[in-house]
């Protein structure tokens, strides 16, 4: 089980020369190995999303992988969002609208969410709701998270047409 | 009933939050987030209950047992009345198991991995005993006994009757029954339990950071089981990711924590998986009810009864003792409704499952149940409205005084249900139901109208006997050499937004703007002795507390600026930063003032203490908030499927110091309440193995099953609180479960069909409208 692989992670652009057991997972070797304590672990059996982060632009649950898997990818988490100071326009929604409480799950919604409107930026409303449900909080209800996101895609869009007319 | 009036300053102001930025770009600090030396793995039971007649531990592991721990005293809370018999719960199983989940050993490794790997090679003999699982079945006389000093295993017994009960009862024109039960439940935080005990060699002291909602009592509580001072004890609750009463209850594991940071002399770290916490981390809410209304022939309820049986497991939680939900359920039972003649017996019963602890609302989610479901089913045999007969009955006078002697302070019992009603629309909801039957589809409406008791202090906690009493809190203020303001508290917010709505209420006082102002908690050398955040109690105790503490600060820096200005004190008002003489334009910004008390002490003469500091206690006698939630679902009888169309809460907090942390708060608590209703369960099996041990299993909700929310407020002013903010954290969940289920049986009530189990899964509502065909059948 000790047979450690030398391997680089690639996280918001900054690599990480890393050295794991296969069996690592993507979430531990993150934190740990790379100290990028911003993703968490809610249950590590991939259904409540709070470790979601984008690899390759795609949103994944990083206790399902192993970190070789994510070998020299791209891989993007909160931290690489904004910082406190200075939060991109969804880290402001989330704000905004009170969408989180006690922000454990938070991390893995912003990642999600960021992964599906790059993707498909013209979503429905309802299939956000879809996407959504992908992760779990246990404290707002959701209702402030589906208002934050829908503000956020609408202003998206406003500003993709506004620039396209 | 007197309204809050608009107010203004800061307080009634939905500001952002000032802990969202560092949470949201990923910079919080959870437990899981420190580094430790070593890493604990603990070997669980995989049996209910059972002997242990061997452990055999792998060559060259660092693995303790019960056997290292021989210093180490059981966690036994205790209780002085109500026949309680204390138990003791060794931090390591000593001999015996008696849940699917007790810890047995501590694997200690330098990775978590390594650990697993140690705690998957040790192998734990047992032999098996019958195990007692279900609490009705605990109670028969050849049931196996699950701790030998416990008697049928009854813990904890409560029994309540009113003078002239059987003479109010037999008065009753019509005497409605029903037996409900409540399955077992947990709270869920989205991060497990955790800690991190580190050792320091300079000073011997341990600092254990965990994720806890009440840091000061785990201090006591794990100092008195160690032998140890407490002051040698650090308890830092760093930021926690949720609660909901799960984490104040005392954690064994961190007890060894502690324990093994001393002897290593270093630093060790536990994070609860998943499955932990689903099976090990508490449970709650697994109850059968069995109630009975005497109402006159106007439907005006004369005398209630009721038997509460509680299952609380194999142990009891420290601080409040297992007796915590039969206890609560007798005591409040009654609801917001004028009843005078109440009887009611409450068990608690041990079984060889997880042990119980609180869950937001602890027994009032599955009291307000049984006591909503009680008045639809009295509503259909008078051939009324459910809502016609809660106005009959709802509590309209104030003070009022319950049949269990509780206060009620002023409230909008009836206010809130004539919102609700009007939000719902009523009469249109009636015919849009008819012409829906018409066609097959079936919609039903559910009202919950409940009390939400919130905010008390150490008299409440007393009167249960408890041995450690809860109840006030303390907050210390201090302006430092440069005029920033630290508030200091004993609560321990959790995702509740405290810090915000604390800076709002000072900053009233103090005249500055919230963000001149720190709110420090959870770390127990920086803060005053306090209790924690739990029971709805922080934003009136911890707020009433800042308040008290806040005018004393006042009074010193308009005394300060008195004496720098050459006014009187009472023509000096503090206002956006500064000291100002009323109808002048001499003025002092409050930093002059702060530097003036550190550095030019000189100019006082004596007259005034150095230095700007102020601490304050509350300990309030308690409020009751109180809501009427409604709800519109649409039954499938074919699948059972239940979908939720809408859900109205009219609500009354009293003042709302951060309306936007307040609808933050219903609206969680509305949503586990729905999950609570129809989704969330954990099953054993007969002999006493969890079925449910991953989130896919236990089925919490996810945004697809939580509807739009509508909230509609009142702000009843009561002198029970002096911020006149009540508590708001547990109503959303204490009322939801009911409107639910009351919805849904409206809804197959053509079936002539009932359901009076949470959760309402699809099978139990088909099985319910399965045997009501039956029984059409058999009379046909």
């Amino acid at each position: 089980m000790s047979d450690k692989r030398e391997i680089t992670l690639i996280i918001n652009g900054r690599s990480y020369a890393v050295r794991v057991e296969p069996r690592r997972t993507l979430v531990d070797a993150i934190r740990e190995e790379c100290g990028q304590t911003g993703t968490h672990i809610g249950c590590e059996h991939g259904v409540c999303g709070a470790c979601t982060v984008l690899l390759e632009g795609a949103p994944v649950r990083s206790c399902l992988m192993f970190a070789v898997q994510a070998a020299a990818k791209e891989i993007r988490t909160v931290e690489g969002l904004g910082s406190p100071e200075n939060l991109n326009p969804l880290q402001r929604a989330f704000m905004e609208h009170h969408a989180l409480q006690c922000g454990f799950c938070t991390p893995g919604f912003l990642m999600l969410v960021t992964g599906v409107l790059e993707r498909e930026p013209d979503i429905s409303d309802d299939e956000l709701i879809d996407v959504l449900a992908s992760n779990l909080c246990r404290c707002t209800g959701y209702q402030n998270i589906i208002k934050a996101v829908r503000a956020v895609a609408h202003d998206m869009r406003q500003a993709r047409s506004t620039a396209s007319a | 009933m007197t309204v809050a009036q608009p107010h203004a300053g800061w307080v009634g102001r939905s500001i952002r939050r000032v802990e969202d930025p560092t949470l949201i770009a990923g910079s919080g600090r959870f437990t899981a987030d420190l580094p430790a030396t070593y890493r604990v793995r603990f070997v669980r039971s995989e049996r209910a209950a059972g002997r242990i007649s061997k452990i055999h531990v792998p060559d060259g592991a660092t693995v303790i047992t019960a056997t290292d721990l021989a210093n180490v005293k059981p966690i036994r809370p205790m209780l002085h009345k109500f026949d309680y018999v204390p138990v003791g719960q060794p931090v390591l199983a000593v001999d015996q198991v008696r849940f699917v989940g007790e810890p047995i050993a501590a694997v200690v490794a330098a990775s978590d991995a390594e650990a697993e790997d140690i705690a998957e090679a040790i192998e734990v003999e047992i032999e098996d005993q019958p195990a007692a699982v279900d609490a009705r079945a605990a109670l028969a006389a050849d049931a196996p006994r699950v701790h030998s000093e416990v008697a049928g295993n009854i813990i904890v017994k409560g029994a309540v009757e009113t003078p002239g009960f059987a003479d109010a009862r037999a008065r009753a024109d019509r005497i409605v029954r029903l037996e409900l039960r409540s399955r077992r439940q947990n709270a869920m935080p989205l991060e497990p339990r955790g800690g991190h005990a580190a050792f320091d060699p300079g000073s011997g002291r341990v600092t254990l950071t965990c994720s806890t909602q009440m840091p000061h009592l785990t201090r006591t509580a794990i100092a008195d089981l160690l032998g140890m001072p407490e002051t040698d004890l650090r308890v830092v609750a760093p930021d926690v990711g949720g609660g909901f009463g799960q984490k104040m209850s005392l954690a064994g594991e961190y007890v060894l924590l502690v324990w093994l940071a001393r002897k290593l002399r270093s630093s060790v770290a536990w994070h609860e998986d998943r499955r932990e916490n689903l099976i090990a981390a508490f449970h709650s809410r697994d109850q059968f009810i069995e109630i009975e209304g005497a109402f006159d022939r106007t439907g005006k309820l004369l005398a209630l009864a009721a038997d509460v049986i509680a299952n609380v497991g194999a142990y009891s939680c420290f601080p409040t003792t297992c007796a915590v939900e039969p206890l609560m359920a007798m005591a409040e039972l009654p609801g917001p409704y004028d009843v005078r003649a109440y009887r009611c017996t409450a068990r608690g019963v041990v079984t060889n499952t997880c042990p119980m602890a609180p869950y937001r609302g602890v027994s009032r989610p599955v009291i307000t149940f049984a006591l909503e479901r009680l008045m639809d089913r009295a509503a259909l045999e008078f051939g009324i409205e459910p809502s016609e007969i809660r106005r009959r009955n709802l509590i309209e006078t104030f003070p009022y005084k319950s049949a269990t002697g509780l206060i009620f302070d002023e409230a909008s019992y009836r206010q809130t249900l004539e919102m609700a009603v009007a939000a719902i629309d009523l009469p249109a909801f009636r015919a849009r139901q008819q012409k829906a039957r018409a066609c097959g589809k079936y919609l039903g409406i559910g009202f919950s109208a409940f009390s939400e008791r919130t905010g008390y202090g150490t008299p409440a906690f007393a009167a249960r006997g408890m041995e450690i009493i809860p109840g006030f809190e303390t907050v210390d203020i201090s302006m430092d050499p440069s005029g920033l303001i630290e508030a200091r508290i004993g609560a321990s917010p959790h995702g509740q937004g405290l810090r915000t709505t604390l800076a709002q209420i000072i900053a009233d006082e103090i005249g500055v703007a919230p963000d001149r102002i720190r709110v420090t908690h959870g770390d127990t050398d920086r803060t005053p002795y306090g209790f924690g955040t739990f029971a709805s109690r922080s934003a009136v105790i911890a707020g009433g507390a800042s308040l008290l503490a806040a005018q004393k600060v006042r009074i010193k820096l308009i005394k300060i600026a008195s004496l720098l200005l050459e006014a009187a004190p009472d023509d000096i008002v503090l206002e956006a930063g500064a000291a100002k003489v009323a109808g002048t334009d001499r003025s002092i910004a409050i930093e002059a003032l702060a530097r003036a008390a550190y550095h030019q002490v000189h100019r006082f003469k004596g007259e005034i203490e150095p230095g700007v500091a102020a601490s304050a206690t509350y300990d309030p006698a308690g409020t009751f908030a109180n809501a009427c939630h409604v709800t519109i679902v649409d039954v499938d009888p074919e699948t059972g499927q239940v979908r939720i169309e809408n859900f109205i809460a009219a609500e009354d907090a009293g003042r709302l110091i951060n309306p936007m942390i307040v609808d933050g708060q219903i609206h969680g608590g509305i949503a586990q309440g729905i999950g609570n209703a129809l989704l969330e369960e954990i099953v054993y099996d007969q002999t006493g193995n969890i079925l449910t041990s991953t989130l896919a299993d236990y089925l919490p909700p996810t945004a697809h099953e939580i509807p739009p929310i509508e909230l509609h407020h009142l702000e009843t002013v009561s002198d029970a609180s002096i911020t006149r903010a009540k508590g708001v954290g547990e109503g959303g969940a204490i009322g939801a479960p009911a409107a639910v289920i009351n919805a849904i049986n409206d809804a197959i009530a053509p079936f002539g069909a009932e359901i009076n189990e949470i959760p309402a899964t699809p099978q139990r509502i088909r099985a319910a409208i399965q045997a009501a065909s039956q029984r059409a059948e058999q009379r046909a």
